[in-house]
């Protein structure tokens, strides 16, 4: 139980680091995807189910303040926790480089599914520029940011653990 | 053995039931907007805050930053900033000219209420989209303080966007740099209208698509384009930008190209809303 509250404590601290802190941040106009970090960290530490719940979180809280539509980003957030989910099964012991092939290989997806629901229905055809100026550059930056990221992600999970073998 | 006790369903018949909820929350919210409100203003009030609070720490770390800024830094801009004291002066003699002639074509014009005063509210730029992809910040102005949807907002005297959704203590705002905004306008000297719409696409060269111009309309660069009288959500005679380019499209029947925004979108802090509506729209 407890699990839950703490990761949702995080999962909103970083989505308001995000649209505040981070804004200022910015690099050439982009911003780093902390709530892919979270769900892609939680796929690859704990697996598809938790990873599934933690995208939809991150989904819902993403469309009650940003979206148009509740539901939308829902479902590239649980989209990218289930297909990262399946990263479990190489989970052994943390691997840095293989934890950044995924958060770069979920960056992108959720990104190419933004980019056939929002802007490839609306006839934006310029596949390469729109990968060019945001997806590749979010990327990078989400990739060095996540390595900062996982550590403390890494520490909680381990400290979570902790506490549900003393409680259990 | 706790594990045995739990029923284990398969990930991915969770994840299809999630999608199919996902999709069902989208038709809901689609077709019965008014239905999903209560859910985004809650989780608005309980965010702002938050954001205010950080907000306020790097402001405040950015006050005393600048404290600490080099003399030498202050005396070169002192420098630069008398240089261009007396450029502007210079630049506001013209001005004020091309106003006086402006006016007296304005009085034949009968175009007084172009420029009307509209009643405003002084807002701070709370937190901006947290995605890439789209031009949407918030507003620490809400219901609270009179903000409705569909409220015009400017910066400085030039069109930022327009109000979407309001809650209490927030209200979020579509920039007109958007890629999904479409503003109806005008050019002030001719009249002609227009379209002026976002795109992602040119946003790095500082400019917004132009669109739908008739093939007739005499236009030149430096046009000023204002919000139009037809528009059934913006106030008319709001500045957007300066026409840039204009070329005759491939269609033989419009022209269409791009406008420089009045407004810097780089650095938005204080914004104003626009408190009267536009009223054709009820």
């Amino acid at each position: 139980m407890k699990r839950y509250f703490i990761m949702l404590a995080v999962i909103v601290c970083s989505f308001i680091l995000q649209s505040t802190v981070f804004q200022t941040l910015a690099l050439s106009d982009i911003v780093p995807n902390l709530l892919i970090i979270i769900t892609v960290s939680v796929g690859y530490m704990r697996g598809q189910k938790e990873a599934m719940g933690i995208g939809l979180t991150c989904g819902l809280l993403y469309d009650c303040i940003f979206g148009d539509y509740i539901g939308l980003y829902s479902i590239f957030y649980l989209t990218v926790g289930f297909l990262i989910g399946y990263s479990n099964l190489l989970y052994y012991k943390a691997n840095y480089i293989v934890f950044g092939v995924f958060v770069a290989l979920g960056d992108f997806l959720y990104n190419l599914l933004y980019y056939i629901c929002c802007f490839l229905f609306r006839g934006r055809f310029h596949f390469f520029f729109y990968l060019k100026r945001i997806i590749i550059p979010e990327m990078i930056y989400t990739i060095l940011i996540s390595f900062l990221f996982y550590r403390f992600l890494q520490w909680l999970n381990e400290k979570i653990e902790q506490l549900e073998k003393k409680e259990g | 053995m706790r594990k045995k006790n739990k029923i284990s369903i398969e990930p991915k018949y969770i994840f299809v039931t999630c999608l199919v909820l996902c999709l069902v929350m989208i038709l809901i919210s689609y077709k019965y907007p008014e239905k999903v409100a209560p859910f985004k203003k809650a989780a608005g009030t309980v965010v702002t805050p938050m954001q205010n609070g950080i907000n306020g720490i790097g402001r405040w770390l950015t006050s005393k930053n600048d404290l600490f800024a080099s003399m030498k830094e202050l005396q070169a801009e002192n420098q630069a900033l008398k240089d261009k004291v007396s450029s502007l002066s210079t630049e506001n003699k013209t001005l004020r000219l091309e106003k006086y002639e402006l006016d007296s074509l304005r009085e034949l014009y009968k175009l007084d209420e172009e420029y009307a005063e509209y009643p405003k509210v002084a807002a701070h730029v709370k937190s901006k989209d947290t995605g890439n992809w789209f031009h949407v910040f918030d507003i620490d102005k809400g219901s609270n303080d009179g903000i409705k949807v569909g409220m015009n907002v400017m910066a400085g005297d030039g069109l930022v966007g327009i109000v979407t959704e309001v809650g209490h203590n927030y209200a979020t705002v579509r920039s007109i740099i958007d890629d999904q905004s479409n503003v109806s306008a005008m050019f002030l000297k001719t009249t002609d209208t227009c379209n002026v719409k976002g795109n992602l696409e040119l946003i790095d060269d500082g400019v917004i698509d132009l669109e739908l111009i008739d093939k007739n309309a005499e236009i030149q660069k430096g046009y000023e384009v204002v919000t139009s009288r037809i528009s059934d959500k913006y106030l008319p005679g709001i500045l957007i930008g300066y026409v840039q380019d204009v070329n005759v499209d491939s269609n033989n029947l419009t022209q269409s190209g791009t406008l420089v925004p009045a407004v810097d979108f780089s650095s938005l802090d204080m914004v104003l809303v626009v408190t009267q509506l536009k009223e054709s729209n009820y």
